[in-house]
């Protein structure tokens, strides 16, 4: 954490705050939109890569994570990567369970 | 941190820790705890990945009789209360009270007209007999839900006390506007936590 002599302030800007927030309602709009076709399988995956860029923008610019230093971006990945382990191990074990035959 | 700097800051400002230390010590506390946070979220999450992946069909026909306009409503509504709060940080920087009151309680505004919308919804359910003991997706759907609107009624709470606070004056030049930073950091939490179950309760495809 860095002890410069003042409380560091991050003035973003007033028209940053806006392009985020309308780059969330397009967003969200487009997630939506493209949820009425069907592309099997990778509508899922299309639906969490764009929910995934919402929330980068929710942190990085909302949050201020940008302007943060080392040590709270490292505790605010560590979760994500346990996340990871706990849902990707859980769906490895679903994926690759063979039925028992009787 | 470097302990002769935070000694020197301490005897400049007279405020024994430096207000630089406090600040962010409280700010990093707000991410460890929102870590926590992403984790209690995080099992549900794992518990919706491994039933979807057993009961695709089931998820599928369950999710159409969930409203997707009243979700997306919601969705544009939580996301512009994340907005109006990282402008009260902002004017709580520039020490702005009138417009951190302003904006505090637009912020307030969203998230009840967002509970008011979810109350809908859930009554709606019910008329049509849908509880949690319905099917698993809909177990989950109220689960996940119900705890994520607990959050936002919690950070209902926070953002009145920090009307109040505002008001009291507690943001005045020279003072610390570290509670408003620190509340405004849960509060895009619980939007950033939505982000992820509207498309994943609201639009499975």
């Amino acid at each position: 954490m860095s002890t410069h002599n003042h409380t560091e302030e991050h003035h973003t800007g007033l028209r940053v705050y806006v392009a985020v927030c309308l780059a969330l309602f397009v967003l969200t709009v487009v997630t939506v939109y493209i949820a009425k076709f069907d592309f099997g399988d990778f509508n899922i995956v299309v639906a969490m890569f764009i929910a995934s860029i919402k929330a980068s923008i929710v942190a990085l610019y909302f949050m201020h994570l940008k302007f943060e230093d080392k040590l709270t971006w490292i505790y605010a990945l560590y979760p994500l990567f346990l996340l990871f382990l706990l849902i990707g191990f859980t769906l490895m074990e679903t994926f690759t369970r063979v039925p028992v035959i009787k | 941190m470097s302990s002769t700097a935070e000694h020197a800051e301490g005897h400049a400002h007279g405020h024994g820790l430096g207000e630089t230390v406090t600040h962010n010590a409280a700010k990093f506390g707000m991410w460890l705890f929102l870590g926590t946070e992403i984790l209690l979220f995080g099992g549900l999450f794992a518990a919706y990945a491994l039933f979807r992946a057993k009961f695709p069909d089931l998820f599928y026909e369950s999710h159409k009789k969930l409203d997707i306009t009243l979700g997306a409503v919601n969705t544009i509504v939580l996301i512009f209360s994340s907005f109006t709060m990282a402008l009260a940080v902002s004017a709580s920087q520039k020490r702005n009270r009138k417009w951190l009151i302003i904006l505090l309680a637009v912020t307030f505004i969203c998230g009840a007209a967002f509970g008011v919308n979810k109350y809908f919804e859930y009554s709606a359910k019910f008329h049509h007999h849908i509880f949690p003991e319905t099917n698993i997706f809909f177990a989950l759907y109220f689960m996940m839900t119900g705890l994520h609107m607990l959050h936002v009624f919690v950070g209902m709470g926070i953002i009145f006390a920090l009307i109040i606070m505002a008001k009291q004056g507690r943001f005045k030049e020279g003072n610390r506007y570290t509670p408003v930073e620190v509340g405004g950091l849960y509060w895009h939490l619980v939007d950033l936590i939505w982000i992820y179950l509207f498309p994943l309760l609201y639009l499975i495809g």
